[in-house]
């Protein structure tokens, strides 16, 4: 029976016809709005084509958009460099026991399943001005104004701390179920060798943890490059341009300004970039693992 | 050498004991805000539990009871709780197809369910906007603004990683035990019904938990594709920043609110979160 494909195919067929529909269909058509030169809210409001690279030639020279995706690149790149870095030693931590341990680690595991925009809702209650008791401790412990609301850094770096609220737990669960599952020999042997902490470390355990490594890098870059929701909901990507992620950059063209042509063609490059780097991680991921079978 | 262990163990347990309050100060900060009058807000923080003496229920009745967000959450039930049956039962089928049968390009189509989840949303909002407004039409009826464009989208990102999640189980069970239910007479269904389904029960029971909560977390295509009929608690959740001057209380509220199944759930399989949320490239 396994060789009748038709049968194969059939099963198959409803999930194929709905990423068609609601994955490949606004894709190309995306592609093909791109094209146009279309704002509904124009004095012409019909779609002209002007030529196939109309909004593209628009595209690389309009400094905002430029600079929302180094903005989400350079997001992307701190809140990895945190997460990894405390997600690592939290993970380590918790190989051993001490006391609660569980405790901590479900209550670690919480911010995961929190919805994005509530993570946002949450953040703007506790660090809001006349509200949060964020600013105000800051004010009275340390004489430190904090009103993102105003201040371009804070409010980059807001995000940044909330993300890294947020997304920390992953990626030390990620990493400690890599590292419970790692063979012993190498430790053991390393340790009859004299090997200290530092250096079972440096050579033994962070090799062997590439590959867990490059999946989490994967994910988190993944997830860093989408963000919208969380930065929305606190900052709606103010003030000015400071938490103006391609993603926030984009639903402005869009939904506020109408530039359904121009916002066509961002969406594509915004894709592309994001495919372009997903595929080059991807492709280490798929040639490290290729190469250790 | 003892003394050192002891020290290690007192400081781990001190850094986690902080890191716990980091993670759950925000947050008990959101409940006190969901049960206090605005009178009650305004100054300088106070950060008794003042919910064991008194809550302002007021939060929570004016949106759910007096306003339209008992219409969100319903609406919210209704499309997580389908996305997370169609996606199940989709993904059972196509992993099946993709695990037993030697379909040609099988592989190729593994790889583009995925691409489905790699891309942004942001960048599909446009489109889907477009589509769903003026293109997919039948009649009178079009997609944008029903429960239905809601439930169908979702499957985009749901779909590949219940089919990722679904493989590694589904691939786990024996072939041959299926080609002897085959040849002693059992129809396809049979096989599902009877040996695949019971087989691989906790993995589709994760997966379809985890459909749920990511379905019930979306925001942005809820957003962008709904106006009146179809909004999900997330969407209801955003109107509050542009209202001015937030009522912070009801906000707080609606948030605690739709926290719950996100509560629930982490009782249910905190176990599994890892491989569910690394696409089981990672076993938790």
């Amino acid at each position: 029976m396994f060789s009748n494909n038709r049968t194969g195919w059939l099963l198959l067929s409803p999930t194929i016809l709905i990423l068609i529909l609601v994955g490949l269909v606004p894709f190309f058509y995306v592609l093909y709005v791109g094209f146009f030169k279309w704002n509904p809210l124009a004095v012409d409001p019909s779609m002209q084509f002007e030529g196939f690279g109309y909004n593209y030639r628009q595209l690389i020279f309009d400094e905002v958009f430029l600079s929302s995706i180094w903005r989400s690149i350079r997001f992307a790149v701190v809140t990895l460099f945190f997460e990894l870095s405390l997600g690592f030693l939290l993970a380590l931590s918790l190989l051993s026991s001490f006391p609660l341990k569980s405790f901590f680690r479900g209550v670690h595991t919480l911010p995961l399943v929190i919805a994005p925009i509530v993570v946002g809702s949450i953040f703007k209650l506790f660090t809001v001005q006349g509200l949060g008791p964020l600013p105000h401790f800051l004010k009275d412990f340390f004489g430190y104004t904090l009103n993102y609301g105003l201040n371009a850094d804070q409010a980059f770096w807001m995000i940044v701390i909330m993300d890294i609220w947020h997304w920390t737990p992953f990626v030390t669960l990620t990493l400690l179920a890599g590292l419970s599952a790692l063979p012993q020999d190498p430790y053991e042997s390393a340790k009859i060798d004299g090997a200290n902490n530092f250096q079972i470390f440096i050579y033994i355990t962070i090799p062997m943890m590439v590959p867990v490594l490059i999946v989490v890098i994967f994910i988190r870059l993944m997830d860093s490059l989408k963000i919208v929701d969380e930065v929305w909901m606190l900052t709606g990507g103010g003030p000015g341009y400071a938490t103006r992620f391609t993603g926030i950059h984009i639903w402005k063209e869009v939904f506020e300004k109408r530039f359904y042509g121009f916002g066509s063609a961002m969406s594509i490059l915004y894709l592309y970039i994001t495919i372009v780097i997903c595929w080059l991680l991807y492709s280490v991921m798929v040639s490290r693992g290729k190469s250790e079978n | 050498m003892k003394i050192r262990k002891i020290i290690s163990k007192i400081s781990t347990t001190i850094l986690w004991s902080i890191l716990t309050l980091i993670t759950l100060f925000p947050i008990y900060w959101m409940v006190l805000v969901s049960t206090r009058t605005p009178v009650e807000l305004f100054g300088k923080p106070n950060l008794s539990p003042t919910f064991f003496q008194k809550i302002h229920w007021k939060n929570f009745t004016k949106p759910f009871i007096d306003g339209i967000y008992s219409d969100y959450l319903l609406n919210s039930i209704i499309v997580a709780t389908s996305n997370a049956a169609l996606v199940t039962v989709l993904a059972l089928m196509a992993t099946y197809a993709l695990s037993r049968f030697k379909l040609p390009g099988s592989e190729s189509i593994f790889f583009w369910t995925m691409t489905n989840r790699m891309a942004p949303p942001a960048a599909f909002m446009l489109p889907l906007f477009l589509l769903f407004s003026t293109v997919f039409k039948f009649g009178d009826f079009a997609l944008f603004d029903t429960k239905i464009g809601l439930i169908l989208l979702y499957c985009v990102f749901n779909l590949p990683f219940a089919i990722w999640l679904l493989k590694g189980i589904i691939d786990g069970i024996p072939k041959e035990l299926d080609e002897a239910m085959i040849v002693d007479g059992a129809s396809l269904f049979t096989v599902f019904w009877k040996l695949i389904i019971p087989l691989a029960a906790p993995g589709i029971a994760v997966t379809s938990l985890l459909s749920f909560l990511f379905a019930w977390n979306e925001y942005l295509l809820a957003s962008t594709l709904t106006s009146v009929y179809a909004r999900t608690i997330p969407t209801g959740l955003s109107e509050f920043v542009t209202t001015t001057g937030t009522n912070w209380g009801t906000m707080a509220a609606v948030a605690l609110v739709s926290m719950i199944p996100a509560l629930i759930f982490l009782f249910l399989v905190q176990r599994y979160i890892v491989a569910g949320l690394t696409f089981g490239a990672v076993k938790g």
